[in-house]
């Protein structure tokens, strides 16, 4: 440690300390007061819990909020999916750095493009369908986006395709640091790949795996606007509604800050929540060697 | 038993065990492998493949086959998709934006960061943790203050506004980073520094700056990228046609051609070549940072 004079510290932590306060401190506060008026323009006389009580009564946000929790289902697949890639390409299959690439490029690619593309592709007369009558599929062939029934699934698929890669890296980071020692002992005494990847890898894999779920689930909850703003805009109808676009929409399109502020509110206390284990995991997830 | 011969009998082990399996079940493993591997790589590929030739096609060619390759190549979509879109005015945006924001939150963290990991005082420990849970606050959440305040004080589609608040928002990742990589540099090095007379100062700037250089590299690869994907933010701060980024206006240009892939397609991949390019030049920076982000290193 330096030995600096009492305020020094508080001098170089000052500039970072403003900027957090404004973008985080004082917005974090403002909602709490901002759901409690209705505001027109810049603010509003109070109106104790009339906003919560609004949402509540919307059957627009009770769709969100069910679309949010059917977001979750996606959580054990990005989970599934990446330890499996991640074990295949820590064993050092043929081209592992090549497939590592490749996994990982859609995790790096603007949300907006992969929402275009997909839109384009997953309409009725699209790609995906010309390859699905193609092989004969074509009871397959939907209207992917465009049908009330299957637009949030196919949402819910685009976004695993994005979020894959970032499973993949992290799971097999944790597996370069762990002790290869026990994965050799285990294929000594005969072990197959299923026994391993069951009995050895994901037990050593734990932490990181519950770490990767609690990340994914604040995801689910709360990153996905613009999947949703891109290629359905909350549609058809609500059926890919989420409490993010109700957000947007209330704040800038119907001009209620405050029913807004009440729904910000609530995903504030959800993230806050969702901390707590978070943290406790990332304390005990201690690794080396990521490469 | 010395290492040596332990080594020796180890390998041997291994490579008895690994005759012991019979030969065709380890060809059908392989084999499954790779098609699980092949998979997942086409699900990746095939929306790029559809991205690359779309575009090459005119529209007539388009509507007769989706995926077929292109029977003569067609440039005409990369033109009107130029004239269509202002790219060249969102590219701009977009390069100020990231470089300003991450510039500022480079500088305000790493001065943080020196205190956080080098100098004692009270509430150190609080003020880490405070910041390390601020990094999970998705920014839906902060955003109607800060639209209503920037709005207040006539910043909304500024330069100014924006990087101040993509700045914060970058800020608690940084300085988690930061501190964390400032802590492994040795402290002889600085003890050393201080016996020649450096003050503070320099040994932010002379020492652990130039120290941290990889970290540095990592911090701004996916720092910049953050900013650049961003949508969101961009959309309700910067409203104003000339202030859109190059999401912003690649999203407005995909509804504008909707009924036109082509030339939508056209404009999708002129936006992603640059970050593509970057990628697979630096793809260790973005693997490191991302991951670092969210585990303690």
């Amino acid at each position: 440690m330096l030995r600096t004079k009492p305020w020094t510290p508080y001098l170089y932590l000052a500039p970072v300390s403003l900027l957090m306060l404004f973008v985080f401190g004082y917005p974090l506060i403002a909602i709490f007061d901002f759901s409690m008026r209705r505001i027109r323009g810049a603010s509003g006389p109070f109106i104790g819990l009339e906003n919560y009580r609004q949402i509540f009564k919307d059957e627009v946000f009770q769709q969100a909020i069910l679309h949010n929790a059917q977001l979750l289902l996606a959580v054990p697949i990005l989970v599934l999916v990446g330890i499996v890639l991640a074990v295949l390409l820590y064993e050092r299959a043929a081209g592992w750095r090549v497939y590592r690439t490749i996994l990982f490029a859609p995790f790096i690619i603007a949300i907006p493009v992969i929402g275009i593309v997909f839109s384009n592709m997953l309409s009725l007369n699209g790609a995906v369908n010309e390859l699905l009558r193609a092989v004969g599929l074509d009871f397959l062939a939907l209207d992917w986006l465009g049908s009330a029934q299957m637009a949030l699934w196919s949402v819910m698929a685009i976004i695993i395709w994005h979020e894959m890669g970032f499973g993949v890296v992290l799971f097999l980071a944790r597996l370069l640091s762990l002790n290869e020692e026990i994965q050799e002992a285990a294929r000594i005494d005969g072990a197959g790949w299923w026994q391993r990847l069951w009995y050895v890898t994901i037990p050593q894999l734990k932490d990181v795996t519950e770490f990767y779920a609690v990340v994914s689930i604040i995801t689910m909850l709360a990153w996905v606007f613009p999947f949703v703003y891109v290629m359905t805009r909350g549609g058809p109808g609500n059926a890919t509604q989420v409490m993010e676009l109700y957000i947007f929409n209330f704040a800038f399109r119907n001009s209620l800050p405050g029913i807004a502020s009440a729904v910000a509110v609530i995903l504030f206390l959800i993230t806050l929540a969702l901390m707590i284990p978070l943290f406790q995991l990332r304390a005990r997830t201690e690794m080396e060697g990521v490469e | 038993m010395s290492v040596r011969e332990m080594q020796a009998a180890l390998k041997e082990a291994r490579s008895t065990a690994r005759i012991s399996v019979p030969r065709r079940q380890v060809e059908w493993s392989l084999i499954t492998k790779q098609l699980v591997l092949l998979l997942a790589a086409f699900s990746v590929l095939f929306p790029a493949y559809f991205m690359v030739i779309t575009p090459l096609k005119t529209q007539e060619a388009y509507s007769l086959s989706k995926l077929g390759f292109p029977t003569q190549i067609y440039l005409g979509n990369f033109e009107t998709a130029l004239r269509g879109g202002r790219f060249f005015l969102w590219f701009g945006n977009s390069i100020i934006l990231s470089v300003g924001a991450v510039a500022l939150s480079t500088f305000v963290a790493a001065m943080g960061a020196f205190a956080t990991s080098r100098m004692n005082f009270r509430g150190r420990n609080l003020l880490l943790s405070l910041i390390s849970s601020l990094m999970v606050i998705p920014p839906v959440v902060m955003l109607i203050p800060l639209f209503l305040f920037l709005t207040r004080i006539k910043m909304i589609s500024t330069y100014p506004g924006a990087i101040l608040v993509y700045a914060g928002l970058l800020a608690p990742f940084s300085v988690y980073l930061l501190n964390n990589f400032f802590r492994t540099i040795p402290h002889e090095i600085i003890e050393s520094a201080l016996m020649d007379g450096a003050s503070p100062l320099d040994i932010l700037f002379r020492i652990m700056l130039p120290l941290s250089a990889p970290a540095l590299m990592t911090l701004i690869t996916v720092n910049m990228l953050w900013v650049w994907n961003d949508l969101l933010i961009a959309l309700v701060l910067l409203p104003e046609d000339s202030m859109r980024t190059l999401m912003v206006g690649i999203t407005v240009f995909g509804s504008r051609y909707n009924a036109d892939v082509p030339v939508s397609m056209a404009g999708m991949l002129m936006a992603s070549v640059p970050i593509f390019l970057i990628y697979l030049l630096g793809q260790r920076y973005f693997i490191r940072g991302l991951v670092a982000g969210a585990i303690k290193g």
